[in-house]
């Protein structure tokens, strides 16, 4: 291998092999394993298996699926399977010594916000847990993938993953973005362009001035959203910006580990003419607040544009798709983004949950009154903690919003806070699929300012308006 | 595991794509004991009307899909959240293999941790398939993993590619948990070597 000219990925993978197949097979060593309430399955496995966790000094969790957002005393979950979820969690990790930050911990929030946040995710390790949403992470130069349960079960048994090596793609934003466009706008503009399959078998690096100069939440959310382009993961070399948020956290190196550590960290980024399997790029300036009118993160769209025709669809398949899409969605093609009625707002989600984003959405509440419900949920105590020193709580409360307590909310549709059936939700979450919030619930993504925009016209609304007004 | 077996049986072919986990399992039902069954939960906001009663349109709920083993699909299949009991649904269904231009990638390796099948065959190919599947209600489809080659009930071939390590595995009803075990003195020296360069993990 040309050592010299080797991507972030390749630098972060080849570190990591402890065994290589001939035929292409690789043990990957697991540096760091997140549990959530939804991990109960494979302690089950390790059960049967007479197994115990191998690494529970690696491995850190957090209540977040199952949690309800109206209170911290479990007793509020009504539903008894579901209250066992979040109760297994804390009986698991006190019988295997793993370190979990329970429901009454003001740590406790949603794995994706909380792993960054105590600075337990950091450049250059890996990283799996059972969600989706682990290509996170990768925005501070971790490789981060989600797992099934079975694979949670072999990482709690032996620490390591087989995995095939993926392949690499680069995708660059350059310039400057627009007033009213975020980190958000930037992930939906690129998955619509290339595709819900389109990073498929890819780990996709971003790159770019764009993506330099977002904040660590604004990369968060970016490689949040890379699953849902398919990408295996999603990484960003680390940077000043990186170890500026990282410096003095819980669990980031200290003292002189930490000089190590920065020594190791700046030699990750792709070295200069690395070749990756596909490249794609993207004007930052183009790029308008987005949002999505369909089933499929791919069905997104500036929120200047109409709803496409599905006559005018590039191919038999995409027909098909946007057709049931707009029947479920009951929208008719033509329609003005801006022109779509609104039921209800969600602000929240591994997606958009965090302080940056509670902010944003604050500063277009600021003063204004929802005509809808509107929720906040913060992504951990400690954001929602930060939010209410800086009075973003009362923002959002005299706009007529609700604050609400930490967990995933009404992303995922498994905790009891659910978009009623027929309801049009806008949503800073990262999935609009059919029943995701709830059975028949109609989802529209959008960025959290777009979502407190929304809120105060009962509409999608194009926030760069409420900007001017301001 | 148990070991993989050649299929011949009757297909059912669906032509949307994006088909994502949450469709193939909605949320409500993942806090249900892996003991329970999970078949009746199989595409269940598709399937079933409010009152339970299936939704006469749907493909399962067709008479001449009765017995169905192999899933003829389109682009994107199972992507989204990375929830196993897709799988689950899928198999306890009754399904062994699912054949698609492309699928999401974690629902991809769950298959094979559970003896399901995914084949991976050109967009132009699978939809020859579901065609044939349309044309043919009786119709039975062979998907041999030994040979790597799907038939259609017209008898026409098609090959696909497969994971060497991964073909064994489902061959051979691998436990891959048993099997790493077995390289815990790599795994260890690797954890030893680790410890001494990055002393701050």
């Amino acid at each position: 291998m040309d050592t010299a000219r080797s991507t972030l990925f390749a630098k972060i993978w080849d570190r990591h092999k402890v065994v290589e197949r001939e035929d292409g097979q690789t043990l990957l060593y697991v540096d760091r394993h997140y549990i959530h309430d939804g991990s109960r399955r494979a302690f089950e496995v390790l059960a049967e298996k007479g197994l115990k966790l191998r690494r529970p000094d690696r491995t850190f969790g957090t209540p977040d699926h199952y949690v309800p957002s109206s209170s911290r005393d479990i007793s509020a979950i009504a539903d008894a399977e579901a209250r066992a979820m979040v109760e297994t969690i804390e009986v698991n990790a006190a019988r295997h010594g793993a370190t979990v930050f329970g429901l009454r911990d003001p740590r406790q929030g949603i794995v994706h916000v909380v792993g960054p946040e105590q600075g337990l995710t950091q450049p250059g390790i890996t990283i799996v847990c059972g969600d989706s949403h682990t290509s996170t992470h990768g925005a501070l130069g971790a490789l981060a993938f989600g797992i099934g349960a079975s694979e949670v079960a072999h990482v709690m048994a032996t620490q390591t993953l087989w995995q095939r090596r993926p392949k690499s793609m680069r995708i660059s934003v350059e310039g400057r973005l627009a007033r009213g466009v975020f980190a958000k706008d930037i992930i939906l503009a690129i998955i619509a362009q290339i595709g819900a399959a389109g990073a498929t078998g890819h780990v996709i690096e971003y790159a770019g001035s764009a993506i330099r100069g977002l904040s660590m939440e604004g990369r968060l959310t970016v490689c949040n959203m890379s699953i849902e382009a398919g990408g295996r993961a999603g990484l960003i070399a680390p940077d000043e910006t990186t170890c500026a948020y990282l410096a003095g956290r819980p669990y980031a190196p200290k003292e002189r580990d930490w000089e190590s550590a920065l020594a190791a960290w700046r030699a990750l980024p792709s070295d200069d003419g690395a070749r990756f399997d596909r490249e794609v790029t993207l004007d930052a300036a183009g790029i308008v607040p987005m949002a999505t009118w369909g089933t499929s993160p791919e069905h997104a769209a500036p929120i200047t544009d109409r709803i496409p025709d599905p006559s005018t669809a590039p191919d038999a398949q995409r027909r098909a798709g946007w057709e049931a899409a707009l029947a479920y969605m009951d929208l008719a093609p033509g329609t003005p983004l801006d022109a779509i009625p609104i039921d209800r707002v969600f602000i929240g989600s591994c997606t958009n949950s965090r302080i940056e984003d509670l902010r944003a959405a604050a500063a277009i509440a600021r003063g204004r009154k929802a005509v809808i419900p509107a929720w906040v949920v913060p992504g951990s105590g400690l954001v929602k903690a930060e939010a209410e020193a800086e009075g973003l709580d009362a923002v959002f409360k005299a706009a007529g919003f609700e604050w609400r307590e930490a967990g995933c909310s009404m992303c995922v549709g498994m905790n009891g806070d659910l978009v009623a059936p027929g309801q049009r939700c806008a949503s800073t979450s990262n999935r609009n699929f059919a029943g995701r919030q709830g059975k028949e619930a109609r989802t529209h993504l959008v960025s959290p300012a777009m979502a407190a925009a929304a809120a105060l016209s009962g509409r999608l609304t194009d926030v760069r308006r409420m900007l001017a007004e301001g | 595991m148990e070991k993989f077996q050649r299929i011949d049986a009757p297909a059912v072919a669906m032509a949307m794509p994006n088909i994502d986990t949450d469709q193939i399992i909605p949320a409500r039902f993942l806090r249900k004991p892996r003991q329970a069954g999970y078949g009746d939960f199989l595409f269940h906001d598709l399937r079933f009307a409010e009152n339970g009663a299936p939704k006469p349109g749907f493909i399962l709920n067709r008479r001449d899909a009765a017995g169905a083993r192999v899933l003829v699909a389109e682009r994107n299949f199972g992507c989204g959240s990375s929830r196993e009991h897709a799988v689950y649904a899928l198999w306890d269904y009754g399904f062994r293999a699912v054949i698609a231009p492309s699928f999401g990638d974690i629902f991809f390796g769950n298959c094979f941790k559970n003896g399901l099948l995914p084949v991976v065959l050109p967009a132009e190919a699978a939809a020859a398939l579901r065609a044939e599947i349309e044309g043919h209600p009786n119709g039975r489809v062979i998907v041999d993993l030994e040979t790597q080659r799907v038939t259609a009930p017209s008898g026409k071939e098609f090959a696909f590619d497969v994971d060497p390590f991964r073909k064994h595995c489902l061959l051979q009803g691998v436990d891959e948990i048993e099997f790493t075990l077995g390289l815990a003195d790599a795994i260890a020296a690797f954890e030893r070597r680790q410890a001494a360069e990055w002393r701050w993990l």
